[in-house]
């Protein structure tokens, strides 16, 4: 029987340790706060609750890639334009079509042959879809190179997973999640927020900064008519009058060259006037202060714009040249909105507008609601469950719910362990469903064992083959529930993710602690005692 | 204790006929259900559109709460939340903005205006675009589907595959019996409930499962006996520990079902149909199947009388 010792010394370490183990991690969500003597070294981690028990706010955003796209379009859209004008390819005309092509008119079939090969050596990128003559004139359609193209739409959702990051980092969020979800998708969880509507104008906002001319040599109100100047645009800046709240749009002309952009931000912060009015000052990286010194020395005594989203923030004059890359952005802010302006400035500006798709706001109070019903119901239902056991195996049904305790503490304490893992509400379902469920291989073994001691077996072999016999079947029922709760696991968002995660924990956790701590207890009692009839 | 005695021998097999009946009725009735409501009662998950959760301090009436809506121009759905007298209340629109807050504040000022000296409370806010509906409504079928051919590979594998063609149909049996009480419940089906409808996929073939691993041994044990005595006996033997699991189970869920509030009431509701369809379907639809399958397509080289 030396073997037999030793496997049972060897179950009785296994048994203490993962039971410690999961007392260890459990412990910090069971205490409100960890006290002192708690080892440093030792999981300080509660379990961590979903959005939906703690409140918060869960965002799903769409990069608008085609639009990425685009602006790559315009670029090279433009870079062209220049580069034939110097190369002296003559066209009537060259736009951008369909979102992102372009359309060349070519002087002449002649032209055009000059233009494809420059073309083939300079804008590898551009490949002809189209050509056509029209009289002396050819029309040529170009797209980008669907390889060129794809990488754009990877690095713009890429780029503003990057952003958003950043924006939620300074934004001070205690443990968001942000992750990329499919191909254009970005998920954002962030728990306990208060202020919903600020935490989306910060997220949401593409940010592009830019830096143009107001066009004064020409009447704004023959261009507000209808009459605007070529290469002008009319942008608006937007003044909320501090008591009514009313908003009023002043309208520029402004010179539609984007002359520096936000990209040569090196970092922006909230300052104060002497009104003690915020403001924020920017300063630049070394390009950026260079461009702007020329800038600046170039249109001394002009308007230039600073505008965010299409939208203008001032429109100061430049009254010197500025070097040393310094400037400032003036608008009638809140201490927020200045705030939030600065975070946004130093976190980068969106490569493509974002479009929310899915947004769920959980109110605290609703969350602990949940918790509280969750908890009243796990102990009811658990208490029922083993008072049930109790009433119809006696003994062993005392011994499947110890087992059953011991279950509910791994699962608490795995689910403290694992850093990903959260406890939803279809979580403590789950929970709750496990406390039903473990007892199920129990209920397997022992109505085995009952079979086997009707034929007249002796208790320890009985246990023996029932607990045998049963195996594979315990086995091949889990394996089922477990196959469902992957696929869910893979499928699920959020909620229900939690729910898969809890179930998985329980079937492992269930199978351990039915099979190898219940056979555990009844070996330790056969050995210690003589027992000639098992209470079952 | 002992709810059936040693020995208890009832005649499954022989009233399988009337059951099979019965789960054809049912499963009719469900289908017609989903045909006159056009579907699935689809959730916002599914549909998409927006959900606002309230709270009174009292209760009031949802008649007057559409009205106030009406008010500042929105046409809703109001249905009471959870427990009669608790003053709570779910908000469905059909619109989709992205300007949630917005609109949450509307709700709430004109439910503020109406119900003066009471307090209203947003709870939850939920939108959901119709895109994500769309997609989330076929990763779901996806994932149920997914789920069937797993096991059905699984079965296959441990059992006989006669076995998992019961087993499979058995699982479709209870999925759309469920769906169909969930239609004529008018209970909506979101993303929870879908979990709910995974965890029957997984959960009722465990009942199958132990009925199977019971036919199999005695099949070896009963060579000389006709299948569907064997199938009988083997019913009858695991009888016992069907109902004690199912029981215990649904024990916790009528308590989830009763206790759990209002997020959780249609989860614990459709697990509770689930599981009673499911118990049911591994004695009077997923054992006869494999008598029937042996009778139509006996298996070769194993000797056995029918």
């Amino acid at each position: 029987m030396a073997g037999k010792k030793s496997t049972f010394r060897w179950r009785l370490v296994l048994i203490l340790f993962v039971l410690i183990g999961a007392l260890i991690y459990c412990f910090p969500t069971l205490v409100r706060e960890t006290p002192s003597w708690w080892p440093k070294f030792f999981p300080q981690d509660k379990i961590h609750l979903g959005l939906d028990l703690q409140g918060g706010m869960h965002l799903i955003l769409e990069v608008e890639t085609a639009k990425a796209v685009e602006s790559a379009a315009e670029r090279i859209k433009n870079d062209l334009k220049n580069d034939l004008k110097k190369e002296q390819i003559i066209f009537t005309s060259l736009d951008r079509v369909q979102g992102d092509k372009i359309e060349v008119v070519l002087l002449n079939p002649e032209v055009k042959e000059k233009f494809d090969t420059y073309r083939k050596e300079q804008y590898p990128l551009l490949q002809e879809i189209d050509s056509k003559q029209e009289g002396d004139r050819v029309k040529v359609l170009l797209e980008i190179d669907p390889r060129y193209r794809e990488d754009r739409e990877q690095s713009a959702v890429d780029q503003a997973l990057e952003t958003i990051r950043n924006r939620v980092d300074q934004f001070g969020v205690s443990e968001p999640e942000i992750a990329r979800q499919g191909a254009n998708r970005i998920l954002i969880q962030l728990p306990g927020i208060k202020d919903p509507q600020r935490a989306k104008d910060l997220l949401g906002k593409t940010a592009l900064l830019e830096f143009k001319l107001v066009d004064e040599g020409y009447d704004l109100s023959r261009a507000l008519a209808g009459d605007i100047p070529f290469g002008d645009v009319i942008l608006f800046q937007k003044v909320e009058d501090p008591k009514t709240g009313a908003v009023r749009k002043i309208p520029y002309l402004i010179q539609d060259k984007t002359l520096m952009t936000g990209d040569a931000l090196k970092d922006a912060r909230v300052s104060f006037d002497q009104n003690n009015m915020p403001y924020i000052s920017i300063s630049l990286n070394p390009a950026g202060a260079r461009d702007f010194d020329r800038l600046t020395a170039d249109n001394v005594g002009r308007k230039l714009a600073i505008i965010l989203d299409g939208n203008v923030y001032s429109a100061p004059v430049i009254k010197q040249r500025i070097s040393g890359g310094a400037a400032v952005i003036e608008g009638r802010f809140t201490l927020d909105e200045a705030k939030d302006l600065a975070i946004i400035l130093r976190a980068g500006s969106l490569p493509a507008p974002v479009q929310i798709l899915e947004e769920r706001t959980v109110g605290p109070s609703l969350g602990q609601d949940s918790i509280n019903k969750g908890i009243k119901s796990i102990i009811i239902g658990g208490i029922l469950v083993v008072l049930f056991m109790i009433v119809y195996y006696h003994l062993a049904g005392m011994v499947a719910d110890v087992a059953l305790i011991m279950n509910l503490l791994i699962i608490m304490g795995v689910l403290a362990a694992i850093p990903g893992a959260t406890l939803t509400l279809p979580g403590i379902a789950g929970l709750v469903l496990t406390v039903g469920m473990a007892v199920d291989a129990n209920v397997l073994i022992f109505e085995r064992i009952r079979e086997e001691l009707r034929l007249g077996k002796p208790p320890r072999a009985a246990l023996e083959t029932g607990y045998s016999k049963a195996f594979l079947t315990i086995m091949d029922a889990n394996v089922t529930t477990f196959i469902a709760a992957v696929v869910l696991l893979q499928f699920g968002t959020g909620p229900i993710k939690g729910f898969a995660v809890t179930l998985s924990i329980g079937i492992a956790a269930s199978m351990f602690t039915a099979i190898v701590v219940t056979r555990f207890i009844f070996d330790y009692v056969l050995s210690k005692f003589r027992v000639k009839r098992l209470s079952i | 204790m002992e709810f059936f005695k040693p020995g208890t021998h009832i005649d499954f097999m022989g009233k399988s006929t009337y059951a099979l009946l019965f789960s054809a009725a049912m499963i009719l009735i469900g289908i017609i259900s989903l045909i006159l409501h056009g579907g699935p009662n689809y959730g916002i998950d599914f549909a998409g559109g927006t959900v606002i959760q309230v709270r009174f301090s009292q209760s009031v009436s949802p008649g007057e709460i559409r009205e106030s809506l009406k008010d500042v121009g929105l046409t809703g759905m109001v249905q009471r939340f959870g427990a009669e007298g608790v003053g709570e209340y779910l908000i469905r629109l059909q619109t989709t903005t992205s300007d949630l807050e917005g609109l949450s504040a509307t709700i709430e000022g004109a439910l503020a205006k109406r119900f003066e000296g009471k307090t209203v409370e947003i709870r939850r806010t939920e939108m959901v675009g119709p895109k994500v509906g769309k997609d989330l409504r076929t990763k779901g079928l996806q994932a149920i589907i997914v789920a069937l051919i797993g096991i059905l590979i699984y079965i296959s594998w441990r059992f006989k595959f006669r076995f998992a063609v019961g087993a499979v149909v058995a699982l479709i049996h209870d999925v759309t019996i469920t769906v169909g009480v969930l239609s004529l419940t008018n209970t909506e089906l979101s993303l929870t409930v879908l979990a709910a409808l995974l965890t029957i996929v997984g959960y009722s073939l465990n009942d199958t499962i132990v009925v199977y691993d019971r036919i199999r041994e005695n099949m070896g044990r009963m060579r000389r006996e006709a299948l569907e005595k064997t199938v009988n006996i083997s019913i009858n033997e695991t009888l016992s520990r069907t109902i004690l699991t199912s029981g215990t189970t649904l024990l916790v869920i009528v308590i989830l079902f009763l206790m759990g509030g209002g997020v959780i009431h249609d989860f614990a509701f459709t697990l509770l149909i689930g599981i009673v369809v499911g118990t049911y379907s591994s004695i009077f639809v997923a054992s006869p199947l494999v008598v029937m399958w042996e009778k139509w397509f006996p298996s070769k080289g194993e000797k056995r009388r029918t």
